[in-house]
């Protein structure tokens, strides 16, 4: 166009501009470069050069960069492969596309042959087949008849126009109004607008599409410029246009058709139709985010819901009889709500379990042992939480069981065993816990290797005569490998200590029970979920502690007579024949204000494989309640002997006692204070070692205890 | 007042003869290089038409399209696309991201000043 | 949040927002030419500052719950709209004596990488803006070992304020991990 020739100057400088930036992209995609930016960046160079030849005339240099466009748009998104002779193809193509710029812009003629071969050999790779001659000739032929269509009929049509725009057209920034204006501007335009879709205004949305129109127009334009009017609003309309050669065709047939059309798109009629989709829908995917605010905001609603029982507790029912219920109510239901809540979160172990068929047939590849896997319980359900966490206990476990349990193939032929091993992997529900079992039948624990390698670690006294079960347990104290030497396989130098101390920490509690020459069993067994947990809220001093109710066996005031007192400073409470050793929490914890006298205090026996029991000595049990299990360690660092912490009803955080660690500091505290040792009251103290309380003798005591115990879940 | 447009085209060139066109008919009109341009320029002024090109660097065409759609002062702007030939893969992308309408470029003058008029009024 | 109300219904109100800048077009021209604000607080004459990107809340110090065998300075944890967060005495931690922690004294709440802290001091002061070369370096005079906290002094009219470095200041509270629990010395059984 003339008018745009002021405007050639910029565009040669821009293309020169554009010539470079294709050249340092080509060298950088020669070099191997992967990066997809370096194809989209020769692309859009390309692409710049050829709307400027189409908007100048230059029809050899738009007909040649359109064809070049093509080729890279499909390098770039991978329909066709950049070869390195691609490359080479490319390099030839930009030649060819800078000599006709410069052409261009000498405005000196090239031969219409000039890079016709590179731009066969691009059409080739491009279409396959059609010779580039005749793809620019078809859309000169577009242009050619379009210039044709120009010419208007000389008689004039009356066309009628059915137009009822959807709502996207108000999306699409579309204007029905700016619509009708360019209607009236082709012709006589009668305009019936169709009212009956629009709703009261209150109803009114401004989104929303309501108004539909009939129009007649008489005008002397072909059909195509009709329909160009409404070419960026097909989709979003819908548009009937019917020439009319006489005027008296009823009208009833258009307001029909008007009608059927403005049905499709009634929204009752595609809500009908809604439920039977909806009814297929039998799950939803979840975002774990979502669920994860959901659970929060139960575990705060459960903390609120305490907080109002607590605050209410001290109603008179009789005065407030429906407040009371109403709050009985709430109790339930929040119950209710945070299991259901919960068990949206549950998941089979399965996920964990179907990776160790892998796991134990590359370790018995490695290890030369030839073993069988069974597992059970896969579907057993426990909370994300949990699912997280017992993959690497399991795996090394497993291992454990593969590498020191089951015996290599030639020993188990020499011992009458089947040559294969057997290692079964197991889960189930057991008292609101899951139980994970791994067993093997190999040789068992080596009971005298235990004891000896005991000794020279100093786990254990020389004089000490363990039972068969401690000895058993005893691979898992820290530092403890019963392999001989360091293997491959399970001695990474992480021990079964740490595969019991990240469970515990997890709430859980892990054994070995084992039969020599039969096989061991590993018994693990993690609470359902990581997230709410039944605790015991206790006080000592100002402040309140909460103990884990799966760790309580009971509670009691101990009478002063069954208080004994070792010369080493440890404080044992007398028990239906056994002798309980004591740690007072306010020592341990270096409470003021607490009660020091354990006779004036109360004892809540806890339990745990790595101790047995003991007597945890506090001032007071406040209550039991399910608490929320809050991380303490997100802003700080572990502190000893709490595990978690909780948040109370009155808003206070409350930390989690971690018994087993409790324990742990309170013994590490008489031995830094040792109180000489007096061997007439040794014997003592091995009584209590041998006669520790079972769980099952004090919960049955229990009930004939002084006071109240709480129920134990 | 007349009209305000934003013409959006990495090439000087397109952006220049679009920009000519428009003044001509008496609009007024910005300019931008590329997407990320046109809504730092629309930050500060709101404009009755936004043209764009659609391949661009740092922010195409159709990206910008998506942000202004997303943007409840600009999600009645119209719209316009320049698309190059009449590929319909393209202006699909661009009907579906939300533009009003599309100009295939080259264009006559004329085509664009029908265009804009169809669409801004 | 509901279960805060109980206890701290008489200083939610003293909650404070942080001071507005004394005017926009004078902090919109310092942002670009790359200026830094802290905010100030005071325990007792001394003045100190933190990076105010650092600051989340500022509230009136309220009961916490202390957890045991830690040091004296570190005066419990707080629940903050569910989460816990430690809140430290920084008279203590300085060893300039004992805050006797009243409703009037404020906890500052700062993110120090990824965790969240509080800082327990007299009052808050003010927002500074300053430029990044008004902040002198720390003169290698004393040998309390506490300059090493501090990043910086600025002169702010007639006081002398110290921009504290709060990673460094409880880097052993916050930034150790959960190794050292690990390692702690604890019986063995036997």
């Amino acid at each position: 166009m003339d008018e745009y020739e002021q405007f050639k100057t910029t565009y040669f400088a821009e293309c020169a501009e554009l010539l470079g930036d294709v050249e340092v992209q080509l060298s950088s995609l020669s070099d191997g470069s992967q990066d997809p930016e370096v194809l989209h960046a020769i692309f859009r160079a390309v692409h710049s050069i050829k709307a400027g030849a189409g908007a100048f005339k230059f029809t050899q240099l738009a007909a040649f960069s359109h064809e070049f466009e093509a080729l890279l748009d499909r390098m770039r998104d991978g329909r066709i492969a950049v070869t390195e002779q691609g490359v080479n193809l490319l390099f030839k193509a930009s030649d060819i596309l800078s000599a006709m710029i410069e052409a261009a812009e000498s405005k000196t003629q090239q031969s219409e042959d000039f890079g016709k071969e590179i731009l066969d050999e691009i059409s080739l790779i491009v279409t396959g087949k059609l010779a580039p001659s005749q793809t620019i000739k078809n859309s000169d032929d577009n242009q050619d008849s379009q210039v044709n269509q120009e010419s208007a009929p000389d008689e004039k049509l009356t066309y009628q126009i059915t137009f009822a725009p959807k709502t996207q057209l108000f999306k699409h920034a579309n204007e029905p109004l700016l619509i009708i204006r360019e209607l009236k501007s082709l012709g006589d335009l009668t305009s019936i607008p169709i009212l009956k879709n629009l709703p009261s205004l209150a109803k009114m949305d401004g989104e929303e599409a309501y108004l539909a129109w009939n129009f007649e127009l008489i005008s002397n334009v072909r059909l195509d410029e009709v329909e160009e009017v409404f070419e960026f609003v097909t989709e979003d309309c819908d548009l009937e246009i019917k020439t009319v050669s006489d005027n008296s065709e009823p009208e009833d047939e258009i307001i029909e058709k008007t009608s059927v059309a403005t049905q499709s798109s009634d929204p009752a009629n595609q809500t009908a139709k809604s439920p039977v989709t909806a009814a297929k829908v039998t799950s939803i995917r979840v975002d774990l985010e979502r669920l994860d605010r959901l659970v929060n905001m139960v575990g705060e609603l459960v903390i609120t819901q305490s907080m109002l029982s607590q605050q209410t507790n001290d109603l008179p029912s009789e005065q407030f009889p429906h407040m009371v219920r109403g709050l009985e109510e709430l109790a339930l239901h929040t119950r209710e709500l945070q299991e259901s809540v919960m068990s949206i979160r549950m998941q089979p172990v399965k996920s964990v379990f179907s990776r160790m068929p892998r796991l134990v047939r590359e370790l018995s590849a490695k290890l030369n042992k030839k073993v069988n896997l069974t597992t059970i319980g896969e579907n057993t359900e426990v909370d994300k939480t949990v699912i997280e966490e017992i993959s690497d206990p399991i795996t090394h476990m497993i291992r454990n069981s593969l590498d020191h349990g089951l015996e290599g193939t030639e020993e188990r032929i020499e011992l009458g065993k089947p040559d294969t091993g057997n290692v079964t992997l197991s889960a189930e529900h057991r008292a609101g816990r899951i139980v994970i079992t791994i067993s093997d039948d190999g040789r068992g624990i080596n009971r005298q290797a235990v004891m000896k390698r005991a000794r020279e670690r100093g786990l254990i006294a020389e004089t000490a005569t363990p039972s068969d079960d401690e000895i058993d347990n005893m691979i898992f104290a820290p530092g403890f490998s019963t392999a001989e030497k360091v293997t491959d396989v399970s001695g990474r130098g992480v021990g079964m200590d740490v595969v019991r101390r990240n469970i515990q920490a997890l709430g859980g509690r892990v054994s070995i029970q084992s039969t020599p020459g039969k096989g061991s069993r590993f018994t693990m067994t993690l609470p359902l979920t990581l997230a709410v947990m039944d605790g015991m809220i206790v006080q000592a001093g100002g402040d309140k502690y909460v103990i884990p109710i799966p760790n309580i066996v009971e509670s009691l005031r101990p009478a002063k007579s069954s208080l004994k007192r070792l010369p080493t400073g440890q404080s044992l409470v007398h028990i239906r024949g056994h002798y309980v050793p004591l740690c007072s929490l306010h020592r341990v914890f270096n409470i003021n204000g607490a009660i020091t006298d354990p006779a004036e205090a109360l004892v809540v026996l806890v339990e745990s494989e790595e101790f047995g029991t003991t007597g945890i000595v506090v001032d007071e049990l406040i209550g039991q309640q399910q608490v929320v299990i809050k991380s303490l360690e997100s802003n700080y660092k572990p502190v000893p002997g709490i595990s978690a912490a909780t948040i109370l009803g009155n808003g206070k955080v409350a930390p989690i006692l971690d018994i087993e660690a409790i324990y742990r500091i309170s013994q590490q505290e008489l031995r830094n204070s040792p109180v000489p040792d007096d061997s007439d009251h040794s014997d003592v103290s091995e009584n209590v070692q041998d006669s520790l309380a079972s769980k099952e003798a004090a919960t049955l005591a229990a009930q004939n205890a002084e006071i109240p115990t709480p129920s134990i879940g | 007042m007349s009209k305000k447009i934003l013409a959006v085209d990495d090439s000087k060139t397109m952006r220049d003869m679009v920009s000519f066109t428009l003044k001509g008919a008496g609009y007024d009109v910005l300019e931008a290089a590329d997407g990320l341009l046109a809504l730092d320029a629309l930050v500060s002024q709101s404009v009755d038409l936004v043209i764009t090109d659609i391949n661009m660097p740092n922010m195409d065409g159709i990206s910008l399209v998506k942000a202004l759609r997303e943007n409840p002062s600009f999600s009645s702007t119209p719209i316009l696309v320049l698309t190059t030939e009449s590929d319909d893969s393209k202006k699909n992308e661009g009907r579906d991201a939300g533009a009003t309408g599309w100009i295939v470029k080259p264009f006559e003058p004329e085509k664009l000043l029908k265009v804009v008029q169809k669409v801004c009024g | 949040m509901v279960a805060l109300e109980t206890d701290t219904a008489s200083n939610t109100s003293t909650s404070v927002g942080i001071p507005n800048a004394d005017g926009m077009v004078e902090e919109e021209t310092t942002r670009l030419t790359g200026t830094q604000q802290f905010v100030t607080f005071a325990i007792g004459a001394e003045e100190y500052a933190v990076d105010i990107m650092q600051v989340r809340e500022i509230q009136a110090w309220t009961e916490v719950t202390i957890l045991p065998n830690q040091p004296h300075y570190m005066r419990g944890v707080l629940n903050l709209r569910g989460i816990i967060v430690p809140i430290f005495d920084l008279r203590r931690r300085f060893d300039q004596g004992d805050t006797e922690a009243t409703s009037i004294h404020v906890v500052v709440i700062i993110a120090v990488g990824d965790r969240i802290i509080g800082i327990l001091v007299d009052r808050v002061s003010d927002i500074l803006t300053i430029d990044g070369s008004e902040i002198r370096a720390v003169p290698d005079l004393d040998d309390s070992g506490e300059s090493e906290h501090i990043i910086g002094l600025v002169t702010a009219g007639e006081r002398m304020v110290a921009l504290l470095d709060t990673g460094s200041l409880f880097r052993h509270e916050i930034i150790s991990s959960s190794l050292d629990a690990v390692e702690e010395p604890f019986a063995q059984q036997g």
